[in-house]
């Protein structure tokens, strides 16, 4: 099935949010195409009737109590921001939202 | 006695009697590490000050009678995924070049509540997303048995580190074979627990279904002590497993000799190292030898795992990587217009090439459209992995298999071609995709003197067994006693 286009790695990495170079593009068209061929073998097995593992060994009794619990200091997750003006305000700082 | 020939089981041994001190086996490492990394290039950051600080703090504690528990004075280094108050946390990545993580993962707060030293953070793969380390952001790492060989990855400088004695013991983090390949490649032990078995509360994650952070050391009596340290539940990871805490050190010397050893009846062949295949071999002789029975299995859909771990894998990470957003941690990319471009140019200019690729190819197989037909498709073959495990392990205890298809490949050599990397994989990624635990231990070298590894693979939980064997392996041969080539 695969023929992974440059235009199909566009579309893709506009959904990752990557901004990716024209060479990238190009290798990453090849790669894909031939990575992709590659795990077709799966498609041999028949997994009619097989369910889906999403975790090797899934608890399905991790609750715990919904109580507060204290938290990392909001100073100190602040300060970790690349935003520039984001100094005792409380605030991180991001370009406009809206182009 | 040079602190930097012991294993940590020994150094707790010499400091607990008063031969050595913290401070003594802190410094010695230090100097060792000082000395080598020009030539190896295993760490990506040292603490020496705090480390000292630390050393002077437990003998002092000593000095009034008192120990800090299993590690004290031991000297640890851990993979630079693994989040540690006060130390960086690049996870190999530009994305992440100055972030300081403001809490401590549970391995170590486990390890530094037992007396363990800190000395620094090592190298991998940006993101742990490689098998030669050659993708970290900031430098490559090299083998210490052939400085022109790649460590292998991702956990490549761990493995290095602890090969070169820059440090007794390490952890890293394996995904589809992240701590067992490079130890088998720098020829030391390396164990990857079962899924759940340690907490992975600040490790920064890859592929959350897969990860597990694992010991590496030049002992298997090593690698039993630190998972005896840091396995175990956590409240702050809710996948992480109840079960009870086997004492692995304690239990290590058992007897073998009733156990019944899987042997695969068809091996991926295709591309494997003749002296990988002869070391195997012998490997399982030795094992015979020594009374263990050893009996033909099937695995008959372990030749498809690759294809179903890297659809999985690139999965998960893109998913997880959609953090990297240069909004509240790490690097941004300066002088934007929008939010959305911000976004883009951050990652595209903090990510490397490897991450790069994995993310599309995940967002790609995650995408409307051919979701069914590669991820859930994929997920369903996972179950049938794990089905041919649980038929195997209904007629033995363990089973043996190759660590890697090839000893440590040249540095550069598989870079151009990301699917011949993805395929050094192809004898680790069975376990991970199962759960099981599974533990590298030397058992030879190529006609190059590189080192070579012999994988025992365990039921789920079953971590005594498998080190037991390993314990045993180790014992009847001696290739854990040859040195690299440094000094």
């Amino acid at each position: 099935m695969p023929k992974v286009t440059q235009k199909d790695v566009e579309r893709v990495a506009k959904l990752a949010h990557l901004e990716l170079s024209a060479e990238e593009k190009q290798a990453f068209a090849a790669q894909l195409d031939e990575i992709l061929t590659y795990a077709e073998r799966i498609d041999s097995l028949d997994t009619e009737g097989v369910e889906a593992t999403s975790h090797a060994l899934l608890r399905d009794d991790a609750f715990r109590e919904d109580e507060e619990r204290p938290g990392l200091a909001r100073e100190e997750v602040l300060r970790l921001s690349p935003s520039e003006s984001n100094k005792g305000n409380g605030l991180i700082r991001v370009p406009k939202v809206l182009p | 006695m040079n602190p930097t020939d012991l294993t940590a089981v020994q150094i707790r041994e010499q400091i607990g009697k008063g031969s050595l001190s913290a401070r003594e086996v802190t410094r010695a490492f230090l100097d060792r590490s000082d000395r080598l990394e020009p030539q190896v290039h295993a760490f990506l950051s040292r603490s020496t000050e705090d480390a000292l600080l630390r050393a002077q703090e437990l003998d002092d504690l000593q000095a009034r009678g008192q120990s800090a528990g299993r590690l004290h004075g031991v000297p640890l280094a851990l993979k630079d995924l693994i989040s540690v108050r006060g130390m960086p946390c690049t996870c190999g990545s530009r994305i992440l070049e100055n972030y300081f993580p403001p809490y401590d993962a549970t391995v170590a707060s486990r390890l530094l509540a037992e007396g363990a030293i800190l000395l620094g953070k090592t190298n991998l793969d940006e993101f742990a997303m490689g098998s030669s380390t050659e993708n970290s952001g900031f430098h490559a790492t090299n083998n210490p048995w052939d400085t022109r060989c790649v460590p292998g990855g991702s956990s490549g400088g761990s493995a290095a580190a602890v090969a070169a004695r820059e440090i007794p013991a390490a952890l890293g983090s394996d995904t589809g074979g992240s701590v067992r390949q490079p130890a088998a490649l720098c020829g030391v032990v390396g164990l990857k627990p079962t899924y759940g078995r340690v907490s992975r509360y600040g490790l920064v994650a890859f592929a959350s279904s897969l990860d597990q952070i694992g010991p590496l050391g030049r002992s298997v009596a090593d690698a039993a002590l630190l998972l005896g340290v840091i396995a175990g539940h956590d409240p702050q990871d809710s996948t992480s497993a109840v079960e009870p805490v086997d004492d692995y050190l304690n239990q290590l010397e058992g007897d073998v000799r009733a156990l019944r050893l899987g042997i695969p009846r068809e091996l991926p062949t295709e591309g494997m190292d003749s002296d990988v295949l002869d070391s195997y071999r012998a490997a399982i002789t030795t094992l015979e030898s020594i009374g263990v029975e050893s009996v033909e299995i099937d695995l008959p859909t372990a030749s498809h795992a690759v294809a179903c771990y890297y659809l999985i894998s690139t999965a998960e990470a893109s998913s997880n990587l959609a953090r990297y957003d240069g909004v509240r941690y790490g690097f941004r990319a300066p002088g934007q217009n929008d939010l959305h471009e911000m976004y883009r140019r951050t990652r595209h200019q903090g990510f490397g090439a490897e991450v790069k690729r994995r993310i599309i190819l995940g967002t790609y197989v995650l995408s409307a459209g051919y979701y069914d037909a590669y991820y859930l498709k994929a997920q369903k073959v996972r179950t049938l992995i794990a089905r041919d495990f649980d038929r195997a392990f209904q007629r033995v205890d363990a089973i043996a298999m190759p660590t890697t298809p090839t000893p440590a490949f040249r540095l550069g050599e598989k870079l151009a071609d990301p699917l011949q990397m993805y395929l050094s994989d192809i004898f680790t990624i069975t376990a991970s995709l199962a759960g099981i635990p599974a533990i590298n231990v030397p058992a030879g070298f190529s006609r190059d003197g590189l080192p070579i590894g012999l994988q025992l693979l365990g039921k789920h939980f079953a971590e005594t067994t498998i080190l037991r064997l390993a314990r045993a392996f180790e014992l009847a041969t001696d290739f854990a006693q040859r040195r690299p080539p440094l000094d």
